[in-house]
């Protein structure tokens, strides 16, 4: 190995261990989300097989409580797929906004940073994408991160699995409860201006009103619905008023 | 059989958005409202998921009472949460809530 490739070798090094170093913290977030998953999901019916497989193969921490509560509620699995679509399309947006970074990659790395490319991942690595420095490592930055998130939630559901299994009456200790508290906790902070409270306010009211639809189709319909109430709210406070309504169609 | 088609989908479904754009890659560009309206996802999905939850919790009825652990353990971990601004202690602080008034209810 010549100098130069020895530097390259470093420069990855240096790059993927300060992804998995400023990920940390959201990683100590993570960990209660793991557990409680792997510690619910064979409650609410769900195979070990297949709650292993969710965090393996899927590794989308609110797309598989969602998934994991609709098994519960015997939900057919085409809508849990579907829903799974409306929960993790935003990170499509991820995708679009890492776009100019990702594009220049070899094929298989974007395939692997696409499969990892969760709102943590996401949040860490387009900090360090927007460093204007010009080093050629900063995906093993990305990688770094995501395998750390990865390595960890997987950990996390085992544990979660084997501690649902020796521990028999879980509910009863508020567990079954945690994934409301989970989701509070994580609405919570998007709660810091007008629109998203009314968007907050329209799913929550429409949730419970289209709550006798068939296999959970309320949730889909609730959530388009808050959708459109922080769109419509916003638009309408851009253009200087909630009281102009005759607005709302141009949207 | 369900459980491999559910996880298949799911995980096709979900790579599926985090990589599709990439081979699209440069000429596409969201709509400004489109961009607007995707950061309206989290919460909005999440409420709906947290509110008949809490308000029912046998999955039918409304039940608007303080003998709902719920109800009150949802509203606990709200207050928890604003206070705290921390998301570790708001989960085992609104877990702790419903275990206790669960408990309490039992006593009445």
């Amino acid at each position: 190995m010549d100098e130069k490739q020895a530097s390259a070798a470093h420069g990855r090094r240096s790059e993927f261990w300060r992804g998995v170093r400023d990920t940390l913290p959201l990683v100590i977030g993570a960990i209660p989300f793991g557990i409680i998953f792997g510690t619910l999901s064979t409650k609410a019916g769900l195979s070990v097989a297949g709650t292993m497989g969710m965090s393996l193969f899927v590794f989308a921490g609110s797309a598989q409580f969602i998934a994991m509560g609709l098994v519960g509620a015997g939900t057919a699995w085409p809508l849990i797929v579907l829903t799974t679509f409306v929960v993790n399309f935003r990170h499509l947006l991820y995708t679009a906004t890492l776009l100019p970074d990702l594009k220049r990659l070899p094929r298989r790395w974007q395939i692997l940073l696409a499969f990892g490319l969760t709102d943590e991942t996401f949040a860490v690595a387009v900090g360090r994408w927007r460093q204007p420095d010009s080093n050629l490592h900063k995906h093993w930055y990305q990688f770094g991160s995501m395998l750390f998130m990865y390595a960890n939630w997987n950990a996390c559901t085992a544990i979660g699995l084997v501690a649902g299994r020796v521990l028999s009456d879980v509910g009863g200790w508020g567990l079954d409860f945690a994934m409301v508290a989970a989701f509070i906790g994580m609405v919570l902070p998007y709660l810091k201006d007008k629109p998203n409270y009314i968007a907050v306010l329209v799913a929550g009211a429409s949730a419970v009103l289209f709550h006798g639809l068939p296999h959970q189709l309320g949730l889909i319909v609730a959530a388009i619905a808050g959708i459109v109430a922080g769109v419509v709210t916003e638009t309408l406070m851009a253009r200087g008023g909630i009281s102009n309504a005759s607005t709302v169609g141009e949207e | 059989m369900q459980t491999l088609f559910l996880v298949a989908g799911m995980a096709l479904v979900t790579f599926s958005i985090r990589y599709i754009l990439l081979p699209l890659s440069g000429r596409l560009r969201f709509s400004d409202g489109m961009q607007r309206a995707l950061r309206y996802v989290p919460p909005s999905v999440l409420t709906a998921i947290i509110v008949p939850a809490a308000l029912m919790p046998d999955g039918r009825t409304l039940s608007l009472s303080w003998t709902n652990p719920y109800l009150v353990g949802a509203l606990l971990t709200v207050l928890i949460g604003w206070f705290s601004k921390h998301l570790l202690v708001t989960i085992l602080g609104g877990m702790v809530g419903f275990a206790v008034w669960q408990w309490v209810l039992t006593l009445i």
